[in-house]
């Protein structure tokens, strides 16, 4: 176990680039009222990780999904995709499901709008529905469920397109503990049984060390990757490792990586 | 049917009760002449009496303020549509539609009679009242969507079509259905308004030339009973658009739905 921490970005072990799916280089992004949200970002996403981005809010986290989603653009730089044409799903910090559509609509979107009839999607919306627990709402309105059970269905269809890439953009951040473990084990569980790669944007130490192969840590003012920590225990983890003492030491690890995090000093973005 | 429901109809239906009884106790006790305040007993003979010369009166003030109401859901709608496809138009015409509904309906009556028939000017008014809350709301409705599913729809490189067929147009239903009910209140009140700017030139035959006519007759039951038939219009009016919101909506919005208790 190493945690790296440096003023510029750290990728301790260069990947090979079969195992490349995804590389930011030297990525910028200035928005249109002049704040600098990112400056040189350097990261690789690596097929089949669960990679973490944690920091601090206004730290870039979000833009850099926006970027992998191409729903902004960089101000400098390169996204270099190791395929051309990749799928992506999505998951927002709410459950962001239409809320005139019953659970079966709203999974079936992504292939709807890809011109999938109903009828020929209906075997990856009930699969989909089936691997998060919901097979049995696909009539339900998104009112008459949970939040948890909201953002299982957002997961699923983020799923439906079986994307080679699935961005998650602090998922979890508005539901209670409880929920919140369940839905981690869901999650990690879900992502070994498709062997997706995963982007999670995240506030907190203790899920970022519980869902992820590797942590990239961010500063705020302008957003840049300061350390990169390897958390080399295998998934799934299951409840035996959240009250590990080795789980303990990598959240006291990472606690204080983005402590130092955000305690430096504001820099200038040319920098 | 639980107490609360019962109390829902009952107490409503109690107090009308009570105050119609009151009003004929007051008239009688006092000796009231019914050219000054007629009894409602008296109220309802006339309109059954004068049912024959109401009814016509009363379709075509129908028929005027559900054309006027149609024509502005369709006129409003397509506008929004346009307001929200190109916001330059938007920006561009968007100040005509605030003028026609700031100025009174009433003040651009005499000036339509001028230029169309009377029929025409009557149509025309309560369109012009109709159209603008059709009009302004559907545009807010298109404009409210939740900014997340937008990205979505493009991160899955969807059509302006399929976008505004599959999110803008049903995130705003609410909205356009609101528009409508009060829109539908409106055309009525427009269609009146105009009916006593054309009927004091002597010409139509809609309930408020029947409410004017009565007038100069000193018919004051009449008077009454076009009234009981236009305020029974505008409920029928509200009932059949509540219904209307409640279909399309019950299922999945909030505003169709009663808390959970």
């Amino acid at each position: 176990m190493s945690a790296t921490l440096s003023e510029n970005v750290t990728n301790a072990a260069p990947t090979s680039v079969a195992a490349r799916l995804v590389r930011l280089e030297g990525v910028c992004k200035t928005f249109a009222n002049g704040t600098v949200a990112l400056t040189g970002v350097d990261l690789e996403v690596r097929r089949g990780e669960f990679l973490s981005l944690l920091g601090p809010s206004g730290c870039g986290k979000s833009t850099i999904l926006r970027l992998l989603a191409s729903l902004t653009s960089a101000t400098s730089g390169w996204i270099n995709w190791r395929e051309k044409e990749h799928e992506l799903g999505f998951v927002f910090q709410e459950p962001t499901l239409m809320p005139w559509a019953n659970v079966f609509d709203n999974v079936w979107l992504p292939l709807r709008l890809k011109g999938q009839s109903r009828n020929a999607a209906r075997g990856a919306v009930i699969d989909a529905l089936a691997k998060v627990g919901l097979s049995n709402f696909a009539k339900a309105f998104p009112r008459e469920l949970s939040g948890g059970m909201k953002m299982r269905v957002s997961i699923a269809r983020a799923l439906v397109t079986r994307p080679a890439l699935l961005l998650m953009d602090e998922p979890f951040a508005a539901l209670d503990e409880i929920t919140r473990n369940k839905l981690n084990d869901d999650l990690v569980a879900l992502k070994c049984e498709l062997d997706a790669t995963v982007v999670f944007v995240t506030h907190s130490v203790y899920e970022s060390v519980y869902l992820s192969d590797r942590i990239v840590v961010m500063a705020p003012r302008p957003g840049r990757i300061v350390a990169e920590i390897e958390i080399p225990e295998p998934l799934p983890r299951d409840e035996d490792f959240r009250l590990s003492q080795l789980y303990g030491e990598r959240c006291r690890e990472t606690s204080a990586a983005l402590h130092r995090a955000m305690s430096m000093e504001p820099r200038s973005a040319s920098a | 049917m639980n107490s609360q429901k019962i109390r829902k109809y009952l107490l409503p239906t109690l107090a009308l009760l009570v105050a119609l009884l009151g009003w004929e106790a007051v008239v009688r006790v006092n000796h009231i002449e019914p050219v000054i305040l007629p009894p409602p007993s008296l109220v309802l003979k006339t309109l059954i009496q004068d049912w024959t010369v109401l009814f016509h009166s009363l379709l075509v003030t129908l028929t005027i303020t559900l054309q006027a109401l149609f024509a502005a859901t369709i006129g409003g709608t397509l506008l929004a549509l346009v307001f929200a496809r190109f916001r330059a138009v938007e920006q561009a015409f968007f100040p005509f539609a605030v003028i026609l509904q700031v100025t009174p309906v009433i003040s651009i009556a005499p000036l339509l009679l001028v230029y169309l028939s009377s029929g025409g000017a009557v149509l025309v008014c309560s369109f012009l009242v109709a159209f603008f809350p059709i009009l302004s709301n559907t545009a807010l409705g298109l404009s409210s969507v939740d900014h997340n599913l937008l990205d979505l729809f493009q991160m899955y490189r969807a059509s302006g079509g399929k976008q505004l067929l599959m999110l803008r147009a049903p995130a705003a239903l609410p909205y356009f259905l609101g528009g409508l009910r009060i829109g539908g209140g409106l055309a009525l009140i427009g269609a009146i308004v105009a009916e006593i700017a054309a009927g004091s030139a002597g010409q139509g035959s809609g309930l408020a030339f029947r409410i004017i006519e009565s007038g100069y007759r000193l018919n004051i039951p009449r008077m009454f009973a076009a009234l009981v038939l236009i305020s029974l219009t505008g409920i029928f009016i509200y009932l059949i658009l509540s219904a209307f919101s409640y279909l399309l909506l019950h299922r999945w919005h909030d505003s169709a739905r009663g808390r959970e208790s």
